[in-house]
């Protein structure tokens, strides 16, 4: 069967902090809480997306920038953005997983098929952006599905479906790749300058799934500017151990050489 | 500002700023602030040097305890087999081989259980044996320690077998097992340096070529004191156990010497003393004990080697949970994955400070001045 590739675009520039994405993916998802802890961090206590908490709004908090998104002269500049997981192009988790439980859907996200996963959590250390994570109850890995369920019935995704700003796009990738193409012109045309689209192309993961337009630069957003895929230090790991398996097998030779001779 | 040593309690400061919005509101008409100055305020600012309030990205390592042990058991099993095979057919040393099955067949079997017991599914282990993955080492090494443990088990109970039958049969395939397990046994010893190496953590992946020389090396260290230990006076293995430790001295030198900033963690804390002391207690130490026994009498020299068996064993040991606890503080540090380096975005310390033993999880600086609130 083939689908459409399908794609999120977050624009933080329409988001309004609300977090009914992320109530609306725990309540269709069944997911946990996350606990009442106060952070200090601006409006948000969650911290970061985790196996438990799979849209996340960061609220970043920057110097007074006076004339844009009704901002008074002396007032903090506020930006939220809705996180997710990224569904690389290339995936750090899907490459790792020994199982095969993570596997590519039809609609070119990345999911993780509970039933079979067996909790090893090597997919945790091989996800650039730290969004898998092993609840440590259950035992498995979790993250973001991309609604796959409900996109195999031609539904959207719950936090796109609840967005009430449509601050989160969903629709075909190749579409929200123009879509985010325009929005950047209109946002530069209207002064916005510091707006950037974030898709990491040139990198080793080779393009997300779920992109971002933020205001500034992307780590302050924790958006890291060179995501690489961890299977490129492979070549170098098999070379050294290669070496050592070298070192093993010719050194146990020469050393029962030399004592034989004795 | 008022002076930070004579806070007003939060109750005080609260009371306070009632009055001043009350005075506010008096003065102007109306009142603008946007929000009231809680105790900790002033609050963090995000900002490119400073990342997401310094929220670490990455996800530390989700591994239980059972993972640092799995790796000294595996490289000392895997190095095991090689050993024995080099010391039947090389060395003519029927006892040193029949000990290296023994100490693969049960290292293999310890290590699939420590690997096991870490699993958040335990009863489903076999499903990492569904499929085959060569670009997960993951995949990989399951494989291969599935083959090393059916095979390394084989070769032992066939010499168990043998010593009661003693039948040609049953000898031949002790043999064929102990060859194949040998050859499983080659990259089993090390694939755990190629596993750590290719992941994100910035730790493990800067280090993604030698990670495999040191813990193969490390490996053949703790193989080979184990069979010390177990009553062998081979004199190969002392000098397998000289060139193993001189591998570990390098490693040590290595690790002190380099500037990385991502080295860090190697060096500094609880974890750069693990990493020390596990370095020193493998390398240099029994590299001097060895060399010292060689030049002694028979006696002598099998006490300083059952010295050096004994210091290799636990440095081998503390080596693999010092690099393990070493992963976790890397994955803590917000900056590396953001590209920001240490001397960035540290409260308090100007950018001329050596960057040495920065704490990666300090809080990023504090907001700008003259912004109100």
């Amino acid at each position: 069967m083939s689908a459409t590739v399908t794609g999120f675009l977050t624009d933080s520039t329409l988001c309004i902090g609300c977090k009914a994405c992320e109530v609306a993916c725990k309540e269709w998802n069944g997911l946990a809480d996350d606990g009442l802890n106060w952070s200090g961090h601006s409006y948000d206590n969650t911290g970061a997306v985790s196996h438990s908490t799979w849209r996340h709004v960061k609220f970043v908090e920057g110097k007074p920038e006076p004339g844009f998104g009704g901002n008074a002269a002396e007032h903090l500049s506020w930006e939220f953005s809705s996180d997710v997981c990224k569904h690389c192009e290339v995936a750090g988790c899907l490459e790792a997983c020994p199982t095969g439980a993570i596997v590519r859907t039809e609609f070119g996200g990345v999911f993780i098929q509970p039933d079979v996963c067996n909790g090893c959590g090597y997919c945790v250390v091989s996800c650039p952006f730290g969004v898998v994570a092993r609840n440590q109850d259950d035992g498995r890995a979790f993250k973001c599905t991309f609604c796959y369920d409900r996109q195999k019935v031609g539904l959207q995704p719950a936090c796109a479906q609840a967005c009430p700003t449509e601050s989160i796009k969903f629709g075909p990738l190749e579409h929200l790749h123009i879509v985010a193409e325009e929005r950047m012109q209109e946002l530069q045309s209207r002064g916005m300058e510091d707006a950037q689209l974030y898709d990491p192309q040139d990198t080793s993961v080779g393009g997300i799934h779920a992109m971002f337009i933020v205001r500034g630069d992307p780590r302050q957003y924790n958006l890291p500017p060179k995501p690489e895929v961890p299977t490129q230090y492979l070549k170098a790991g098999w070379t050294g151990s290669a070496v050592a398996a070298g070192l093993l097998l010719f050194g146990s030779i020469f050393a029962f050489l030399g004592s034989a001779k004795r | 500002m008022s002076d930070p040593l004579q806070r007003p309690s939060a109750e005080e400061a609260r009371e306070r700023r009632l009055f001043e919005i009350r005075h506010e509101a008096e003065k102007k008409g109306r009142v603008e602030a946007i929000g009231i100055r809680p105790q900790g305020a002033p609050f963090p600012v995000a900002s490119p040097e400073t990342g997401y309030y310094g929220v670490p990205l990455l996800k530390e390592p989700p591994w239980t305890w059972q993972i640092p042990p799995y790796f000294f058991l595996g490289g000392a099993a895997g190095s095991a087999a090689m050993i024995g095979l080099a010391a039947r057919w090389v060395g003519g040393d029927a006892r040193l081989a029949r000990d290296c099955r023994y100490l693969a067949a049960a290292g293999a079997a310890g290590s699939a259980g420590l690997l096991i017991a870490d699993l958040g599914r335990p009863m489903r282990f076999l499903n990492m044996l569904r499929i085959v993955k060569p670009q997960s080492p993951m995949s990989v090494g399951a494989w291969t320690l599935a083959v090393f443990g059916t095979f390394s088990v084989a070769a032992a109970f066939a010499e168990t077998l043998n010593r009661s039958l003693n039948s040609v049969p049953i000898q031949m395939i002790g043999n064929v097992s102990e060859t194949i397990s040998a050859l499983a046994g080659l990259p089993f010893s090390n694939y755990t340096g190629v596993l750590i190496g290719a992941s994100v953590i910035p730790l493990w992946n800067q280090n993604a070529a030698t990670l495999p020389i040191h813990f193969g090396m490390s490996g053949l260290n703790s193989a080979v004191s184990i069979l010390e230990l177990m009553g062998n006076e081979n004199p190969a293995l002392n000098t397998l156990g000289m060139g193993g430790s001189a591998v570990e001295c390098l490693e040590g030198l290595n690790v002190e010497l380099s500037k990385n900033p991502a080295m860090e963690p190697l060096r500094c804390g609880r974890s750069g003393w693990l990493t020390r002391i596990g370095g020193v207690l493998s390398g240099p130490v029994p590299l001097a004990l060895r060399v010292a026994a060689a030049f002694v009498n028979q006696r002598r020299s099998c006490q300083l080697r059952r010295i050096a068996a004994a210091s290799s064993v636990a440095g081998s040991m503390l080596t693999r949970f010092a690099w393990v606890h070493a992963g976790h503080v890397s994955a803590q540090d917000w900056r590396t994955p953001l590209g920001i380096a240490p001397t960035q975005g540290r409260a308090g310390q100007p950018k001329e400070m050596p960057i040495r033993c920065s704490d990666p999880t300090a809080e990023p600086p504090m907001r700008v001045e003259g912004v109100p609130l």
